[in-house]
């Protein structure tokens, strides 16, 4: 085997990562995919030359993969030798597919033979044959298209239904009208941190945090146990807000009023809690280097704790009398279902992977630090909105659960120093990955340095750049008024795909 | 059915008696900044320290002003300053009718009032109905722009709410830096409103572009929307009534700006 293989937790010397033909690592990534290994990237990593910058054609382009085995908690690293073309991985691995045409949108390196090959982000004004959109052709076939802008107060993309009726044979998503660039300002911009807390604005903690470990293991700085603890909270806590709004949403699209309303309010009480610690709603300015900006003394950690436990007992409430109800039981059963090996051929994460039974959660695979974690992942086997709102639930117990045990910790662990006091110097020719299980699933940072120090490449995956597909394949044979509520089940985010 | 009931009775009546009663903000919660006049000698620490340019140097050797369309009220400026000179307070009213009135200058003082709208809304008085664009927003502004329709805050007490078209709406929310990809999309929806209408401008990034007001895929928000980088527009295309700073903007200060049109 060509790949290198290292501890999730340490980087990588990428001069160890030998060039191999893409035929060669086309081969090693399907052997993996088939051993239990799940690809966690799959990216372009420009030839050393000092300046670089995305989507310039002159510069060699290598492919790097980086594939995670959860059971041991190891990655793996390929490196293609540079190129041009190669014959597409889709087609033996599906989980690429999407990869490839990033790839592709991004360095123009085609992956010859891919089954659906364009770019992942739309430009609206460029000629539509640069984006063609799927069509089922029949006289009594039409189309809907929705968005970019949508009824409620969303972010932008748009859909396009082919339907028979009520029935929809397919759904294509379009994304990219939130495109703003982001990944080439972090490879670019020296102040990183508030970019990362903006990738997606719902995960402020998930990708800050995962921004920070990222840099963490790159340099082998190590935060603190008040900081490791403090962070968790702040994860958590994003979670329980955003379940909470989810179930809520799912609730109302169900026209199960009370839950719907009580929710909306009680995402709100756990967004305040966030603000108590940092004095914003969304976690900004929590993290940094080495730590956390924001402690919390011991009166603050039982003001927290006693706040948690109001908002808990509420929203497990709410949540019960919603879950329930043979109506709202009856509307989310059997409603865009997957199934564990579409999961897997996807190569799904988070909340609609383990609705389909598949055990995936970075908190228990790649946990973060040495603190006591939840020993398995919560984990439906339906694959329907029921199992991807009973997921939330429980997982909303798990996360009460971890938050007071945290905070409870945290008010009898010694006062430390929370964070490094300079930005950590980044070593040369390195690569590390971060993987931290946000709300919506695992948020995944990747760079790697140049023989300089200067950063290569910088690759952001939201869990939502894994899920999109997902929503898309479990509409198919649904009705079209199924579709909000699979699409709040999913709740995906269109900045975080975007970037 | 009983249990619904029972827990009817548990989740009480929360919505919060506002503006009678104020809001409980977070003690660490960063509002309106304050600069005081200090010699600064030739300390730029603050100036090292903004993530994203929205301190602006004065002459001489007096603290630079802060814009608050491009804060992200991060607090690093006032942690870097040797003395102390800025500092959040937790006034949350910051909504403002005109550009300008967003800039702080050294030695303001913190207003004694909100400001009053230099134009008659008297017709959306009782009546004001929204649409929203998210134009590469990241979330953040949507959802706090979004929870208002919650119980906590019951934005339809007040003769608000968000309409599904914008056939249907007396204005625009706008949130996000204005991507490239948004762009004909703002428009189409501004111009499918019918006139007389409000444009509402909620968090750094629609107000100035934000952290993201220099990459070429967006358009620095609505304030170079129309500025040199598109010479073909007119510059009153997307005129604004009220902006929202912040990143995001706290949802009170939200409701705010929505209900500062009624002021006067």
């Amino acid at each position: 085997m060509d790949a290198v293989t290292f501890d999730y937790r340490e980087s990588l010397d990428l001069a160890t990562l030998k060039p191999v033909a893409s035929q060669v690592m086309g081969a090693e990534l399907t052997t993996a995919l088939n051993d239990g290994w799940r690809l966690l990237a799959l990216c372009g990593l420009p030839e050393q030359q000092g300046q670089s910058s995305p989507a310039r054609q002159e510069t060699e382009i290598h492919l790097l993969c980086v594939i995670a085995h959860d059971g041991t908690g190891k990655l793996a690293a390929l490196l293609s030798e540079p190129l041009t073309a190669y014959p597409s991985f889709t087609p033996a691995s599906p989980q690429a597919h999407y990869f490839e045409r990033e790839i592709f949108e991004q360095w123009g390196v085609e992956p010859l033979g891919h089954p659906w090959l364009k770019p992942v982000r739309r430009i609206p004004d460029a000629p539509a044959a640069s984006y063609p959109y799927y069509r089922v052709e029949g006289e009594q076939v039409h189309e809907v298209a929705v968005g970019p802008v949508h009824a409620g107060i969303i972010e932008p993309g748009h859909f396009r239904f082919q339907c028979y009726g009520e029935e929809v044979l397919h759904l294509e998503i379009a994304l990219g009208y939130q495109h703003r660039g982001l990944e080439a300002q972090l490879l670019r911009s020296s102040v990183r941190l508030p970019l990362a807390e903006c990738i997606a604005g719902d995960s402020t903690i998930a990708h800050a945090t995962a921004h920070c470990v990222l840099w963490e293991r790159l340099s082998g700085l190590m935060p603190g146990q008040r900081a490791q603890i403090l962070r968790r909270i702040a994860l958590e806590l994003e979670r329980l807000a955003n379940h909470c709004g989810d179930l809520g949403a799912i609730a109302g699209d169900t026209g199960f009023l009370p839950t719907s309303s009580w929710n909306g309010r009680i995402r709100g009480d756990f967004l305040n809690i966030t603000a108590s610690l940092c004095g914003n709603r969304f976690g900004r300015t929590m993290l940094t280097y080495g730590g956390v900006r924001h402690d919390a003394d011991s009166n603050l950690c039982h003001e927290m704790l006693e706040r948690v436990r109001m908002a808990g007992r509420d929203v497990r409430g709410a949540v019960d009398i919603m879950l329930e109800s043979p109506g709202v039981l009856d509307r989310l059963e059997h409603t865009g279902s997957l199934t564990a090996r579409q999961a897997q051929d996807l190569g799904l994460v988070g909340v609609p992977a383990r609705a389909c039974g598949l055990a995936v959660d970075a908190r228990v695979f790649s946990p973060l630090s040495d603190l006591p974690h939840q020993e398995a992942p919560c984990v439906e086997d339906s694959g329907d909105v029921l199992a991807r709102s009973r997921v939330r639930s429980r997982e909303l117990d798990a996360s009460l659960h971890l938050v007071q045990e945290d905070l409870e910790r945290l008010a009898g662990c010694p006062s430390e120093e929370i964070a490094a006091h300079t930005e950590p110097h980044l070593p040369p020719n390195r690569l590390a990955v971060a993987q931290v299980e946000g709300w919506r699933g695992e948020v995944c940072h990747l760079a790697a340095t140049d023989n300089k120090g200067d950063l290569l490449l910088y690759k952001v995956i939201d869990p939502s750049f894994h899920n999109w597909p997902g929503l898309a394949l479990a509409l198919r044979g649904q009705q079209i008024s199924d579709f909000p509520l699979c699409n709040k089940s999913f709740n995906l985010s269109y900045c975080g795909h975007d970037l | 059915m009983l249990r619904i009931i029972k827990e009817r009775l548990h989740q009480k009546h929360r919505t919060l008696n506002w503006p009678e009663s104020q809001p409980t903000l977070s003690p660490r919660y960063q509002g309106r900044p304050v600069i005081e006049l200090t010699d600064c000698g030739d300390c730029k620490a603050c100036l090292q320290s903004c993530p994203c340019g929205a301190l602006l140097r004065d002459e001489g050797h007096c603290p630079p002003s802060l814009d608050m369309g491009r804060c992200l009220f991060c607090g690093a400026c006032s942690a870097a300053c040797p003395q102390g000179a800025i500092r959040f307070t937790k006034d949350w009213r910051v909504a403002a009718f005109r550009r300008e009135d967003l800039l702080v200058r050294p030695g303001q003082p913190l207003p004694e009032s909100p400001p009053l709208p230099h134009k008659d809304y008297g017709l959306f008085r009782r009546s004001l109905k929204l649409r929203h664009v998210s134009a590469a927003g990241c979330n953040a502004c949507e959802a706090d722009t979004n929870v208002l329709g919650t119980l906590v805050f019951d934005l339809g007490r007040f003769g608000i709410e968000y309409a599904a078209s914008p056939r249907h709406a007396d204005g625009i929310i706008v949130s996000g830096p204005i991507s490239e990809n948004m762009r004909l999309a703002l428009l189409d929806t501004w111009a499918a409103a019918p006139e007389p209408r409000v444009l509402v401008a909620v968090g750094a990034c629609a107000i100035s572009g934000g952290i993201f007001a220099q990459n070429p895929q967006c358009h620095g928000g609505l304030d170079n929307l129309n500025s040199e980088r598109d010479p073909g527009m007119p510059s009153s295309a997307l005129p604004v009534d009220v902006y929202v700073p912040g990143c995001p903007p706290n949802p009170w200060s939200i409701l705010d700006g929505l209900l500062s049109l009624r002021r006067g």
